[in-house]
């Protein structure tokens, strides 16, 4: 755990993670990445995929660094940009590990299933069992490699567990067309089929959702 | 002081024309001039082609030593071998405006609309022009050099707009389009700037109507005036504490020159006077009052009933968008609403704002993050054009 390291939205391993949602897109299609951070997710997708795929990000350092790799990227947010883009744009909307960092998160699922034929969300599970065991023993804020900024300092202002987003889900009536839980590498964990058992031992949550 | 004449004496490289060009205000010009440069060998496909389109001052010499100052190109730092618009790949083309002062059709040409030998010169009877008719004339420009697609068109400040325009009405000319610093209107600040300087040049005692050449003159202090206004526009207010802070320098000894104490005077002014009086050497009053009135009118979204998406919906162009952060002038957030407003087209566009303290100034100078932009982003677009490496 680095202590110096900047505030950022989450910590990202970002290969092994973006690999499962790259499985997830197909190939020709149309993609918004949002949160691309560096675009090396559109990059792939339009290397080994051919897709049309494009980036917002919040950190101007980041579109910076994308846009001048040649990809198309532009400055904005989860929460200020997708209501000007218009409906079933793209075939996805990809939001990784930042749904937690929004303002609105009900609202920006919204926007994305309105822009976006599908959405893929991945975020950190809160209900892991190592933060279920750090609050119960210490009644303190937990802290772990995925959680890893202090209560005053954590960009991750909406936490949810797995059984949370799959309420979500029901409420919204979005349709779980997939979904997996992996560890904190980004590695497919083997309780997919038990959502009880995912919330309790998955890190990261990845959802492909659509429009019922 | 300056013969009035004095650039009508260079030869710039130009086609002239015969074809009538009805302009947006409905004047007719029976024959039209553009003045141009080009950089580079355009390839057999024709298909790296760049029109790089210039500021409210500019010219066409983007890339060269200018044939009035003896100064280099405007854009060195930007058009150049090995530099991000390569011209050992690209072929880049740049164009004196409609109205200009360099070679192109403007105030500073002979009438074409009275029957008299030798022509009277248009003087302030110049038609007004807009963005839009200067891009019309670039059109044909590019449709007489063969070209059918544009790879990229690139400009700054009003060239941003002209990139703009460009987008808009010729969306299949363009591949990849470069506003800079630009903005899809001007505002009424900005107007309000342009008409500081219009007025000034208007109070010189030599403006004679507009008619400076007859007495032989040019209404060189007004004009001067004009461009220090202007120019205050385009710094920052960090970037004149940097150059100048509150230091003095010793001021001129006649007390018409400027106002001084104990014989100072603070640098800063003595700045923009250089800048006021070499401006004037090189650029013509009446093309300055008709240049600011087509920045002044120019309202990209007016012609599409108010809806900026409306001008780009159905796109295939590939956009990048840059602003800066100290800029004033032309602040990012008249950029986020283009960027917003190609999002609504469902356009393809990437916005970087760049951090600067240089003001609207800073497309010009050396800020090697815009520079990284604009080279891989015209190298992302030569992978989707399909351009040879």
């Amino acid at each position: 755990m680095n202590q110096q390291a900047p505030i950022q939205y989450v910590a990202k391993n970002m290969r092994l993670d973006l690999a499962l949602i790259a499985e997830m897109i197909a190939p020709g299609t149309r993609v918004l990445d949002i949160g691309c951070g560096d675009g090396m997710l559109i990059d792939h997708l339009f290397r080994t995929k051919q897709c049309d795929a494009r980036g917002i990000e919040i950190d101007m350092a980041e579109v910076t660094r994308a846009v001048a790799h040649g990809l198309p990227v532009m400055h904005g947010d989860a929460d200020d940009d997708l209501q000007h883009y218009p409906d079933g744009a793209f075939d996805y909307v990809v939001l990784s590990r930042t749904l937690q960092a929004v303002e609105r998160p009900r609202e920006v699922l919204r926007q994305m299933l309105r822009i976006g034929t599908r959405a893929v969300v991945s975020f950190p599970n809160f209900g892991h069992w190592l933060l279920r065991w750090q609050l119960l023993r210490h009644g303190r804020m937990p802290m772990t490699p995925t959680w890893d900024r202090h209560w005053y300092e954590t960009p991750n202002i909406h936490p949810c567990t797995i059984q949370d987003f799959f309420d979500l889900c029901v409420q919204e009536h979005y349709v779980v067309e997939s979904w997996l839980a992996v560890d904190d590498v980004g590695r497919r964990a083997p309780w997919r089929r038990f959502p009880r058992l995912a919330n309790l031992f998955g890190e990261q949550a990845l959802f492909l959702l659509r429009r019922a | 002081m300056d013969s009035p004449d004095q650039t009508v004496e260079i030869e710039h490289t130009h086609v002239t024309f015969p074809e009538e060009m009805t302009l947006e205000c409905g004047a007719v010009l029976r024959g039209m001039t553009v003045a141009y440069r080009t950089y580079g060998t355009l390839n057999a496909e024709r298909s790296n082609a760049v029109l790089v389109c210039h500021a409210l001052t500019g010219d066409q010499y983007v890339a060269e030593r200018h044939p009035l100052t003896g100064k280099g190109g405007w854009w060195e730092t930007v058009v150049g071998p090995g530099r991000p618009v390569d011209t050992d790949r690209f072929f880049v083309i740049c164009v004196n405006v409609l109205g200009g002062c360099m070679g192109s059709t403007g105030p500073r040409s002979a009438r074409d609309d009275v029957d008299i030998d030798p022509a009277p010169v248009w003087g302030t009877d110049f038609p007004p022009v807009t963005i839009g008719d200067m891009v019309r004339a670039q059109k044909r420009l590019i449709d007489h050099l063969g070209i059918a697609r544009l790879f990229a068109v690139i400009g700054g400040s009003m060239g941003g707009m002209q990139v703009l325009e460009w987008a808009a009405k010729y969306p299949d000319a363009v591949f990849a389009a470069i506003p800079v610093a630009t903005a899809a209107y001007h505002s009424a600040q900005n107007i309000a700037f342009h008409e500081v300087g219009r007025q000034a040049i208007f109070a010189d005692p030599d403006w004679n109507g507009g008619r400076y050449w007859q007495i032989g003159k040019i209404p060189a202090r007004g004009l001067a005036v004009a461009r220090m206004c202007a120019h205050i526009t385009y710094l920052s207010e960090q970037a004149l504490t940097r150059k100048f802070g509150r230091r003095l320098q010793t001021a001129p000894k006649d007390p018409t020159e400027a106002i001084s104490l104990f014989g100072d005077m603070f640098e800063v002014e003595s700045y923009l006077r250089h800048q006021g009086s070499s401006f004037v050497h090189r650029f013509d009053a009446n093309s300055y009052l008709t240049i600011t009135r087509a920045m002044d009118y120019f309202d990209l979204a007016a012609e599409y009933g108010g809806d900026l998406a409306a001008a780009f919906r159905g796109t295939g162009t590939r956009f990048c968008i840059v602003s800066f952060t100290s800029d004033w002038l032309f602040p990012t957030r008249e950029s986020r609403a283009i960027a917003r407003a190609l999002n609504r087209a469902a356009a393809n566009v990437s916005f970087v704002e760049v951090p600067s303290d240089k003001g609207h100034d800073a497309f010009l100078l050396d800020e090697p993050a815009f520079h990284r932009i604009l080279a891989g982003f015209l190298q992302g677009c030569a992978v989707h054009a399909g351009l040879p490496g």
